[in-house]
């Protein structure tokens, strides 16, 4: 029973392809698996936008959208008819193909992500070798259309945000690969599916996730830090902090091309938590040993729906760094504790299994997070602020 | 240690999610057609025409003097005099306004036609949900819309009504006085020469 649930799909995707000629069945097969991700993930953006501003509202203290159908949760519909019917305004000095480009290739790209995140057991689009390095090169094709949209739109805030994105993304893509490495180090493949079975076992009831060691766990937290300012997520939302520079790079974006940009951002971020699933906290796997009966595909959309709180939370938390901090943050924090972490990953592969190893390595992460926060905070004076007029 | 504000951070929005499904007064947003904030008592924002009665034409305080129109800052106001006569809150036989308009998209609200009228006739209303489809006609109103009756003043500005009704009842006594005097003058030969009632316009100045 569990494991007809758990195949449900695959079974069904083979019946159905097993109705077209031979010639057609890879292709349509492929077509498939596409049709199914774009109206999955569509509909967790849809869902998403809501969830997020009702949760935002509920941190703030207020409701959030709850208006449009049972609890407001036909809001995206509305929002979508509402961008549908705006009317689309291209800028008389813009770049016009290269503006127009810049949404559609956004959307592209982020789809293309969710080509190699194995969704549930035998659920991946396509199972390449190279899975982590695909996903990491057509990552950066997301920053290569937000600077397209930055640059085409000849205004100086989206040249600013396009600018100011660049810089981030480049600064924190470093750290981001670098904890993914370690995985990569530790799991020995490139490819995504056989990583994921590399986290499948259990030791009593517990899994062996890479989030449960020393080196995965900060191997996590850099690499979610890095994600969130990948995916230009608050407190990294620099690239379009509206209270400096009204929009970013999609300052001149309008009508359903600001709603393409909305989506390639939410599905960028979906991708980078799926990812971050896929590395680090096994993928489609059960938590626990007893729970293996779930179907595979319900526990990795579990834990995006997981991940997203997350997102969501640090987003009400959080306020936006200042550029200066920003950098900062990465090249002298992120950089050499994804670095430190490199090592302490090898450290723990030649190390004998057992306590020691959990002293050394625990050490290995402790010990350079404090030393290195305290470089970072050195000179910082966190004192309550006087207002000379103001009081 | 580096981190410990933002832990602090992510507790505090923590207690505010949960915290704002437990305890309703958190959510201080009033749901506004299901539930209304209490107004308070001096909340005005457009003129309206006060009658007494339930005619609204017979009823109207306003006697056209055009005033109002003269002091409206912005010059929302618009009457035409009536050509006949009728009596008014006080009794005398008085002109009424045959066109009384009002462009709302015009007034600011400043409540100077109500401090200028001598009549008691045009005060402030406290209705807010005055949207149209119609910018130019739907915002133009006229003496009809605009009448509005003393029971509704009252119930909107208890105080002012009160203070309103006090001086038109001050207003009466002293006309019904006056035309008591005038009938008995009028029996009286050597008192002839006393003011007629109805030919002058009563002052509250």
């Amino acid at each position: 029973m569990g494991e007809t649930a758990d195949q449900f799909f695959v079974t069904l995707q083979h019946w159905l392809v097993g109705h077209a000629p031979a010639s057609l069945q890879p292709i349509l097969s492929s077509l498939l698996s596409v049709v199914a991700i774009l109206g999955v993930f569509a509909l967790l953006f849809a869902i998403t936008t809501v969830l997020e501003r009702k949760g935002l509202g509920r941190i703030q203290n207020r409701y959030g959208p709850n208006r449009v159908g049972p609890f407001g949760f036909l809001q995206p519909i509305a929002d979508g008819i509402k961008s549908l019917t705006k009317e689309d305004i291209v800028p008389h000095a813009a770049d016009k193909v290269v503006h127009f480009l810049a949404p559609v290739v956004l959307v592209l790209a982020a789809f293309s992500l969710y080509a190699v995140l194995p969704l549930g057991r035998n659920m991946v689009l396509a199972n390449l070798d190279a899975g982590v390095l695909f996903f990491f090169a057509v990552s950066s094709v997301m920053e290569l259309t937000i600077f397209m949209a930055g640059w085409s739109s000849r205004n100086k805030y989206s040249l600013l945000g396009a600018m100011r994105a660049i810089a981030q993304m480049i600064s924190y893509e470093v750290p981001l690969i670098l904890a993914s490495v370690t995985v990569i180090m530790a799991a020995g493949s490139l490819s995504t599916v056989a990583i994921v079975e590399k986290q499948a076992g259990y030791t009593g009831i517990l899994p062996h996730w890479f989030v449960f060691t020393p080196w995965g766990f900060a191997g996590f937290v850099l690499f979610m830090i890095a994600a969130t300012a990948e995916s230009n997520r608050s407190p990294f939302d620099l690239p379009e902090g509206e209270s400096e520079i009204i929009a970013g790079y999609y300052t001149e974006y309008s009508g359903f091309k600001f709603a393409l940009f909305f989506l390639g951002e939410y599905l960028g971020m979906f991708a980078i938590s799926g990812l971050g699933i896929t590395l680090f906290l096994g993928g489609w796997a059960a938590p626990f040993s007893f729970l293996a009966w779930v179907p595979s595909y319900l526990w990795f959309f579990a834990k995006l729906l997981g991940m997203i709180v997350v997102f969501i939370w640090v987003r009400g938390t959080l306020p936006r760094l200042r550029m200066d901090q920003l950098m900062n943050f990465a090249w002298k924090f992120m950089l050499p504790m994804a670095l430190l972490n490199l090592v302490t990953v090898a450290v723990w592969h030649f190390l004998p299994q057992g306590v020691l190893r959990w002293i050394v390595c625990g050490l290995m992460v402790v010990v350079p997070y404090v030393l290195l926060g305290r470089g970072l905070t050195r000179g910082w004076k966190l004192e309550k602020r006087v207002y000379r007029f103001a009081e | 240690m580096l981190g410990e504000g933002i832990a602090k951070g992510f507790v505090e929005t923590a207690r505010n999610f949960l915290g704002s499904y437990f305890s309703k007064d958190r959510l201080t947003t009033v749901q506004f057609p299901e539930e209304r904030a209490p107004q308070i008592e001096a909340t005005r924002d457009f003129p309206f025409l006060v009658y007494d009665g339930d005619d609204w034409q017979a009823g109207m305080r306003c006697v056209g003097c055009q005033i109002c129109e003269k002091e409206c800052p912005p010059k929302c106001i618009y009457i035409e005099k009536s050509k006949d006569k009728k009596p008014d809150a006080v009794g005398k036989p008085q002109f009424y306004p045959a066109v009384f308009n009002i462009d709302v998209s015009v007034c600011m609200s400043c409540q100077i036609c109500v401090e200028v009228c001598p009549f008691e006739a045009i005060k402030m209303d406290t209705e807010f949900e005055l949207s149209t489809d119609d910018r130019f006609g739907g915002l133009l109103w006229d003496k009809a819309r605009l009448s509005k009756s003393n029971e509704y003043y009252r119930k909107v500005h208890p105080t002012d009504a009160a203070v309103s009704d006090a001086i038109l009842a001050e207003e009466k006594a002293k006309a019904e006085a006056k035309a008591k005097a005038a009938t008995e003058s009028k029996a009286n030969p050597a008192l002839a020469n006393a003011p007629q009632a109805g030919s002058e316009v009563p002052s509250t100045q």
